[in-house]
């Protein structure tokens, strides 16, 4: 859907001005993910729990909720996807602006769980790209902060291109 | 007290009721398809079923009527059920619906609808409630295979 | 992007815009901040005042009753669990209790209480899950991050008896998965002084502010007449002010021993239904403290090899126990033939499982009675009528829950 691919390659006079920017904005990003909670199902449950006081996101840069995909660039899957929630997902997903990640938060969305048959959609992976799973049926707490902080890592490491070969 | 009204209840349409029995504390009647309005109506009328908990059905692939339509309803006055059944063929799956006697009919109804086929004479909005628009087939019927998808977005490669 | 076909539209509204002059048609769900839970909402109206509502559930559905027609009585209890999630224990003991009435077992008397207890502590997680959901949507972060402390205490004390926080997979078709262990009680009574403590906050902080009574009372009511009309049971129905409750009525498990009433509104508002929640929790509370004194020592599952796993010393010493065991786990107790109704009082209302056993391991029909699908069938009549706003809070007290409703 993007004209520029994400690991667009920088012109080389450039090369070290832009290591040097990809750490900064790695850095940067890496601590302000709004995360757009598209909540359907029991994980909702450790969902309430990870983001209030207990567990607290909010010390990894990733509390503040975007109820509106145009305005978030983390989408949380929690839960289970059906057919008939499949499109609704897919234009969640059209609506997030680039950079964009995707969690697919428990069980059945990272692969329908023990949801096989005719309803349940065999993980959202089937219909947008997934850059990180959290296994459990639903998964405790603290493997959701270990999944958004192996995220946090990725991005921090990930290239940033700004210079791009159109600009 | 519940089993004094079961016994009324008997009393009144054991004759037309093709079974009538108590199992697991509560009176579970069959009747013909035709008849089910009519005992539904004397239920919430002279016995006090003010409420229709549930409809469902199930499905006897290798019977001759092949679908149970069940009913359950529930006294709020005198704390005892009722199931009512009645058979009906493949072919010509009706029954007449309760809606004007229960509201909470409405939604019951499409999903039975949706999931065994079943047509509900009178009730003009079937329209799927659990499944979605374009779904081929009823799920919950025996023959359906259990893991036919109906995709409504094309998957990813 | 452009070549590609549009995305089907998965629902048909029941009305279209342009019908009534002056009126517009607005779509609220099924990802909306403001609804938990996945529900689909195509509202008229006439300024910020709903005129019809048309509501679709169904986003959640997961082919619950499918699933059941290829699994062991045994393993249904999972999938049992996942109907309503905020109280999954509730759910796991009115599916074990049909199946053992199905198959004329008698549990016994320590499995009998620490049911009862259980099912109690779930309704206190579910009711301030409920609580704690509708109060945060109204803005009430602090009493949302109150309740949801106390509900994880209770989380991870679950947690420590079932080995899991959500979904416990606990209730055994004869009994239970295992027995308290050691200290459970102590930390039990703990966190009943910790209920207290939180729970007293929330009433301190909701009950007489004039921001929650403005946007609660007199919004979304319900008639007694109404409600039964449209099958309204548990805690709606009881907030018109009818003391129908079947821990009440037909007593099960325990409950016919224990001193408790059945709280009842006046109105059948949100405030009420907010209300009714708050003090069912009491009530919960008083009753779990009656058990832990009535806790009888004892073995907690029946001894019957028709449902029961045998001791596992004995399945790896004995030939006989170790065919009953592969026969339990391969091929599923053997339930007879019948079929059985059989409800009990859930969180939101008459959970109830119609079963159909045609004889063997597998069911012929598990069919689940979810108070959730009934209560979304005549929520547009606490809709019409309210401002736009008030959907919100109309939502959040009536608790619709996505698993139970869809299933």
């Amino acid at each position: 859907m993007n004209s520029v691919p994400k690991h667009e390659r920088s012109p080389s006079p450039l090369e070290y001005l832009t290591t040097k920017k990809d750490e900064f904005v790695g850095w940067a990003r890496k601590f302000s993910l709004f995360p757009y909670p598209f909540v359907t199902a029991c994980c909702a449950m450790e969902f309430m729990a990870v983001s209030s006081t207990p567990y607290d996101t909010d010390r990894f840069g990733a509390a503040l909720p975007r109820f509106s995909p145009r305005q978030s660039d983390l989408l949380m899957v929690v839960g289970t996807i059906n057919h008939k929630q499949a499109p609704v997902l897919r234009r969640v997903y059209e609506q997030m602006c680039e950079p964009k990640w995707v969690i697919a938060f428990g069980a059945c969305a990272t692969s329908g769980g023990f949801y096989q048959n005719y309803a349940a959609l065999a993980g959202i992976d089937k219909i947008i790209p997934v850059d990180l799973y959290i296994p459990g049926c639903p998964p405790r707490p603290e493997m959701v902060i270990d999944g958004i902080m192996k995220l946090q890592d990725r991005i921090a490491r990930d290239r940033h291109p700004i210079f791009t070969e159109k600009f | 007290m519940a089993g004094g009204i079961h016994e009324r209840i008997a009393a009144r349409w054991g004759a037309q009721a093709l079974e009538a029995a108590t199992t697991h504390g509560l009176l579970a009647l069959l009747v013909e398809p035709a008849l089910v309005a009519e005992v539904a109506r004397s239920l919430k009328a002279e016995f006090g079923f003010d409420m229709l908990l549930d409809i469902t059905a199930v499905d006897w692939p290798d019977r001759a009527p092949r679908f149970d339509v069940v009913y359950h309803f529930y006294s709020t006055r005198d704390f005892v059920r009722v199931r009512l059944k009645a058979r009906v063929t493949v072919e010509a799956p009706v029954v007449d619906t309760l809606v004007p006697l229960y509201n909470s009919a409405r939604f019951q109804e499409r999903e039975c609808h949706e999931m065994y086929g079943i047509e509900f004479r009178g009730n003009d909005d079937l329209r799927p409630i659990l499944l979605y628009e374009g779904f081929v087939g009823h799920p919950l019927r025996k023959d359906y295979p259990k893991q036919r998808e109906q995709p409504l977005v094309p998957y990813l490669k | 992007m452009s070549d590609r076909p549009p995305l089907p539209n998965p629902i048909r509204p029941a009305f279209a815009p342009g019908e009534h002059a002056g009126t517009s048609i607005v779509n609220i769900g099924p990802s909306h901040p403001a609804t938990h839970g996945t529900v689909q909402i195509v509202a008229e109206l006439s300024g910020e005042r709903i005129l019809r509502a048309d509501v679709h559930c169904g986003y959640l559905h997961r082919g619950f009753e499918k699933e059941c027609e290829s699994h062991t009585w045994h393993n249904l209890i999972p999938y049992v669990d996942r109907l309503n999630y905020c109280s999954a224990l509730i759910n796991d003991f009115a599916y074990c209790d049909a199946v053992e009435r199905l198959m004329g077992i008698e549990i016994t008397p320590r499995c009998r209480y620490l049911r009862t207890l259980l099912a109690e502590y779930s309704r206190i997680a579910d009711h301030l899950t409920c609580n704690a959901a509708m109060l945060m949507e109204l803005g009430a972060m602090t009493a949302f991050l109150y309740l949801v402390m106390l509900r994880d205490y209770i989380y991870e004390h679950l947690a420590a008896v079932t080995g899991a926080r959500v979904t416990y997979s606990f209730g055994r078709i004869g009994g239970l998965a295992n027995d308290l262990p050691e200290g459970w009680l102590e930390r039990l009574e703990w966190i009943l002084g910790q209920y207290d403590e939180f729970v007293g906050r929330v009433h301190g902080l909701v009950d007489r502010n004039r921001i929650f009574i403005d946007r609660l009372r007199d919004v979304g009511v319900l008639r007694t007449a109404d409600a039964i009309d449209w099958g309204y049971t548990g805690p709606v129905l009881r907030s018109t002010g009818v003391p129908r409750d079947l821990r009440k009525d037909t007593p099960y498990l325990a409950y016919g021993e224990l001193d408790f009433e059945v709280p009842v509104g006046i109105k059948g508002d949100n405030y009420d239904r907010y209300y009714v929640r708050m003090r069912e929790m009491d009530e919960s509370v008083h009753m779990i403290r009656q058990l832990v004194e009535l806790l009888p020592a004892g073995p907690i599952s029946v001894d019957d090899r028709r449902c029961t796993l045998p001791p596992k010393h004995l399945v790896y010493t004995e030939i006989e126990s170790l065919i009953n065991h592969f026969k339990l786990i391969i091929d599923g107790p053997q339930v007879p033939a019948g079929e059985i109704y059989s409800a009990h009082e859930g969180a939101n209302g008459e959970l109830g499982f119609y079963i159909v056993s045609t004889g063997g391991g597998v069911p012929y029909k598990v069919h689940c009675r979810a108070p959730s699908f009934v209560h979304v069938g005549g929520i547009h009549r606490l809709l019409e009528g309210y401002q736009l706003a008030d959907l919100v809070p109309t939502f959040g007290s009536v608790n619709m829950i996505g698993g139970e409703c869809d299933r």
